[in-house]
């Protein structure tokens, strides 16, 4: 029998904060995804909305390539506001 | 190949699956050696990959599995409250079955297959699950004790080095503390009731503490796929500490219930800080592993037959799909 697709469940746990990834299961359609990831991910309520996106759909970055790929933001750790001295005793910035 | 809830062991006389190979990517080693997770795209030794398909598929199926004594039990719980408890246990194995299928997954391999290898005895299941539940109490021994032991074996997974079995681990240990709670709850009740409740209580321990003490594989001198497992980040305890622990946590849980575990020579030892207590007949369990336990033969019968009366719904639920995909101006996947 033909098998059903894989979709990648996440859960906004409460209003206010994003969909996270939880995990994934199978389920022949969109719909039966919804209800199979209520069924499955939110049995104690952990959740107040739910996305389920085919996981055939995902463009991932490399693993193998992760180093370059990141590479250049390692160099510019003035991007981060620790980077500044701050003369003594100026307050609010 | 035994997979005992989250732990993996070799019976005597089976070849241990994996030779320790030295041709380890060093980007994995790098993981390693700094704690680190390692992820499904990861590059990854055949031989961990190979091991985390069997412990992860065998754990799941030994969560579905799980699912038959105490369905037994359900059209015959005393109270609707318990019925209603036990069905979301129950429901709740299941769940844990489906994370863990889809941790296998991610490993590159295909739900269907596993359950293939299930169906066709390829792949075992934990050895407790052959054992019958024969009266109520029996579910009260089952959370407490099973799903005690399962605890103590499961948590330190939740540190386990891919990051997927790992994730999964934490959401399965969670649920399991009200799966433990209320199978303690059930033994409570009945020891506290009468006489009658009080024995079928102390009958169902009588029962339950060997076989649960046997989940933790055999003595750590006999346990040849322990090492590489430790190596690899994917164990963290030896199965005589994580049994020790177990004891030592279950024997004053007993005295609050009222009840008396099967072991005479149990007792505190001031000198080691851990309870002593008798040897565990490891024969046992290895007849259960090889099918010869109680009830192998109608546990795998009865998961076949549900997978093949179930068969027509999938088919719907594929027609289902067909026939709303085809619709004008669907847009599905």
């Amino acid at each position: 029998m033909r098998d059903w697709p894989l979709w990648e469940v996440f859960v906004r746990s409460r209003r206010g904060l994003s969909h996270v990834h939880v995990g994934s299961l199978h389920a022949p359609d969109a719909e039966m995804a919804l209800r199979n990831a209520r069924d499955l991910y939110t049995r104690r309520q952990e959740g107040v909305s739910l996305w389920v996106v085919p996981a055939a759909e995902i463009v991932a970055s490399s693993p193998d390539e992760a180093d370059a790929f990141f590479d250049p933001a390692a160099d510019k750790i003035y991007r981060h506001p620790t980077f500044y001295d701050v003369p003594e005793g100026v307050e609010h910035l | 190949m035994a997979q005992v809830y989250g732990n993996d062991f070799t019976a005597p006389g089976e070849t241990p699956a994996r030779p320790a190979t030295s041709d380890e990517p060093e980007t994995f080693r790098a993981l390693l050696e700094g704690e680190g997770r390692v992820e499904p795209r990861d590059d990854l030794p055949d031989a961990y990959r190979r091991t985390l398909v069997r412990q992860i598929a065998q754990h799941a199926h030994s969560e579905i599995i799980g699912m038959q004594p105490e369905g037994n039990w359900i059209s015959r719980a005393p109270s609707l409250r318990r019925k209603a408890i036990l069905m979301a246990k129950v429901q709740d194995e299941a769940g844990h079955g489906l994370y863990l299928y889809a941790a296998a997954e991610t490993l590159g391999v295909d739900r269907a297959d596993l359950l293939d290898q299930l169906h066709s005895g390829r792949q075992k299941y934990s050895s407790i699950f052959n054992y019958p539940t024969l009266t109520w109490a029996d579910m009260g021994a089952i959370g407490w004790l099973v799903d005690g032991a399962a605890i103590v074996n499961q948590v330190p997974l939740c540190r386990c080095s891919y990051g997927p079995y790992a994730r999964a681990m934490i959401r399965v240990c969670k649920e399991e503390s009200f799966h433990q709670r209320q199978g303690f709850e059930i033994l409570h009740t009945l020891s506290h009731g009468t006489p009658a409740q009080k024995a079928m209580a102390q009958d169902a321990v009588d029962r339950y503490w060997w076989p649960s003490l046997m989940m933790f594989g055999p003595p750590d001198d006999d346990s040849p796929n322990s090492a590489q497992s430790m190596a690899w980040g994917i164990k963290r305890f030896s199965n005589d500490d994580l049994r020790q622990r177990f004891v030592d946590m279950a024997v004053p849980q007993a005295e609050a219930l009222g009840l008396t575990l099967p072991d005479p020579e149990i007792r505190w030892n001031e000198d080691r800080g851990h309870h002593d207590f008798g040897e565990v007949d490891f024969t046992e369990l290895f007849e259960v592993i090889k099918g010869n336990g109680p009830c192998n033969a109608e546990r795998m019968a009865h998961r076949v037959r549900a997978h093949e009366d179930g068969a027509w719904v999938r088919e719907a639920a594929n027609a289902y799909a067909d026939k709303q995909a085809a619709r004008p101006g669907a847009d599905v996947a």
